[in-house]
């Protein structure tokens, strides 16, 4: 064992900087300096034009956007944007995890499937469900004439239905990776779990809340969280589907930002709307991940 | 329940995940080979009445499509070969050394996933403007080799960790020298890692949206994904199928990166997944 950690520790500490500097260098300059003139912007009165003149403002941009309604419309909008999206996510690959896991043939065509969302540009899952959600010519509507429904929804024009619209998008885009890396998590239980149970006479749905969900506690909780930040950070996908519309019912706060940035051009103030979006977000996780710890000690 | 009964439910559920996740694909192929009247007529049908491939060399005709291609090859290719140059050597180092760089490593990909890209892309803005490098391919490769990196060296360094260090002991035992080491055992090893973290970089620049977005401002610039949105943009009608057609092109490359390297990939999320 000495020996290992002897042999562990040859490369020097010089030998380690020389090898990690590559990387290291863009990631300071492109990603840890920009984001720590963005926080710096938030408290700037910045503007994105020629030879532009900062001020220091303090708060302002805090206060300006307490009493900004269209900003928190669309805080909202996102809230409830990326917590629909993370459960449906967890629930529908949790079903398509456990189905996987039981043994039915058809797997590995089920497999490809389910990981292709994830390989595709967002760009051409917009347009390909814009396509689907049409009003005139889409599959959707023929299905829902065929079996004597309502078939002239106009699904991403419409108040009422472009959000849930964009939100079944969504879920469709995010779902491979919850399923598997459920899958992954189901396959890590003991089978013995199970048969101890079986034999004690609890049926599929105890098994499942007594092995199954206390077995996967963990990993539920890591994966709603990337996914719930994934979400609420998303921008693509809406983008080319509605661009925010209509009247702003799929506003999400990033297209909210970008819009506030680059098309009125004040990026000090949609710099601050970014800082506020990222503390809300890190208080929010911080609560679940808390409850989900305090959980695991009860348990 | 009988089983019998249990076994047809399931089939039933997988055939609806078969069609939620299938259809939508089957249908964007479909609609690249209907004409226009059909695809704007009001029945609807998955099987076209007559194919029409000439769609997709209409989308290719169209102006700029190859051009965006190419430059969505070049961004993809060169941020790929940036990331897999600068991430090799500190995803070795960070796999075999202890404790802090690890986590701080591992924990930094956390935290850029926190912040909201439009946080990182204002003053990123700002500082490729001054290097004259917003509207330019060089700058879009650096911004998406940089916000690649973190991801492919946490993969890179999970692949590295996977071989035992008692080989590269051994070898260094039997008097080889270190590079020597490092080459004949590690590297022939690492291959397949190192495919695999090469066609994730590939495919996050070649999808990547909101940084080309922002960047390029000149349509000689754009990749493909912002002159396919700019064709359902504001300028008027665009002939469906061909849209269609673009978007199977573009669809392509990622997808069969994907079935290659599927296996892989499955098997890397499943370690970090039980890991973490």
């Amino acid at each position: 064992m000495a020996k290992r950690t002897r042999a562990k520790s040859q490369i020097g500490r010089g030998e380690a900087a020389v090898l990690l500097i590559p990387s290291l260098l863009p990631i300071m300059v492109l990603s840890v300096t920009p984001l720590l003139i963005g926080v710096f912007l938030a408290f700037t009165d910045a503007r994105l034009v020629r030879n532009p003149e900062y001020h220091f403002i303090g708060i302002d941009n805090f206060i300006r956007l307490g009493g900004n309604s269209m900003f928190w419309d669309s805080f909202r909008i996102g809230i409830i944007w990326a917590v629909s999206v993370t459960v449906l996510q967890l629930v529908l690959a949790m079903g398509l995890a456990l189905l996987l896991n039981s043994g039915l043939r058809l797997q590995s065509l089920t497999r490809v499937l389910a990981l292709i969302p994830w390989a595709m540009p967002p760009v051409v899952v917009a347009i390909m469900w814009r396509m689907i959600y049409s009003a005139n010519a889409g599959p959707l509507n023929a299905a829902l004439g065929g079996l004597g429904l309502p078939s002239s929804i106009n699904w991403l024009g419409d108040f009422k239905t472009a959000l849930p619209a964009v939100i079944v998008v969504g879920v469709w885009v995010g779902m491979p990776q919850t399923t598997v890396t459920l899958l992954a998590g189901l396959q890590q239980i003991p089978r013995d779990l199970y048969e101890a149970g079986a034999l004690d006479g609890a049926g599929a749905g105890r098994l499942f809340t007594a092995v199954t969900l206390p077995s996967l506690r963990g990993i539920i909780a890591s994966i709603t969280s990337l996914n719930f930040i994934w979400n609420f950070n998303s921008f693509s996908l809406v983008y080319v589907m509605t661009e925010g519309g209509p009247g702003g019912e799929t506003m999400l706060p990033m297209l909210f930002t970008y819009l506030e940035a680059f098309k009125n051009r004040n990026i000090g103030y949609g710099a601050a709307m970014g800082l506020v979006l990222v503390l809300i977000v890190v208080t929010l996780l911080a609560v679940y991940l808390r409850a989900q710890l305090r959980g695991d000690k009860e348990a | 329940m009988p089983k019998r009964l249990v076994r047809t439910a399931q089939y039933a559920g997988l055939g609806l995940y078969i069609v939620f996740l299938g259809f939508p694909l089957l249908w964007l192929i479909s609609a690249s080979v209907k004409s226009s009247r059909e695809l704007n007529s009001l029945t609807v049908s998955l099987l076209p009445s007559e194919w029409h491939w000439e769609n997709y060399s209409d989308a290719l005709a169209r102006q700029g499509l190859i051009g965006s291609a190419g430059n969505s090859l070049l961004v993809a290719v060169a941020s790929t070969g940036l990331v897999v140059l600068i991430s090799l050597p500190a995803a070795y180092v960070l796999a075999r050394i202890k404790g802090a760089a690890r986590v701080v490593g591992t924990g930094w990909i956390l935290v850029s996933q926190v912040f909201p890209v439009i946080l990182f892309i204002l003053p990123l803005f700002l500082i490729l403007r001054t290097l004259h490098l917003t509207d330019s391919l060089v700058g879009l490769t650096l911004v998406h080799a940089t916000y690649t990196l973190p991801f492919a060296l946490w993969m890179l360094q999970g692949y590295v960790a996977a071989i035992p260090f008692d080989l590269e002991e051994a070898s260094a035992v039997d008097g080889a020298p270190r590079l020597a080491t490092l080459r004949h055992i590690v590297f022939p090893l690492l291959a397949p890692g190192l495919v695999a973290t090469a066609m994730f970089s590939f495919v996050a620049s070649w999808n990547e949206f909101f940084f080309a977005l922002v960047l390029l401002q000149s349509p000689d610039n754009y990749t493909l994904p912002i002159t396919l949105k700019m064709f359902i943009g504001g300028e008027g009608k665009v002939a469906l199928g061909p849209l269609a057609a673009g978007a199977v092109l573009a669809a392509v490359p990622s997808i069969v990166f994907f079935s290659l390297m599927q296996r892989k990939l499955i098997s890397g999320l499943m370690s970090g997944a039980v890991k973490g």
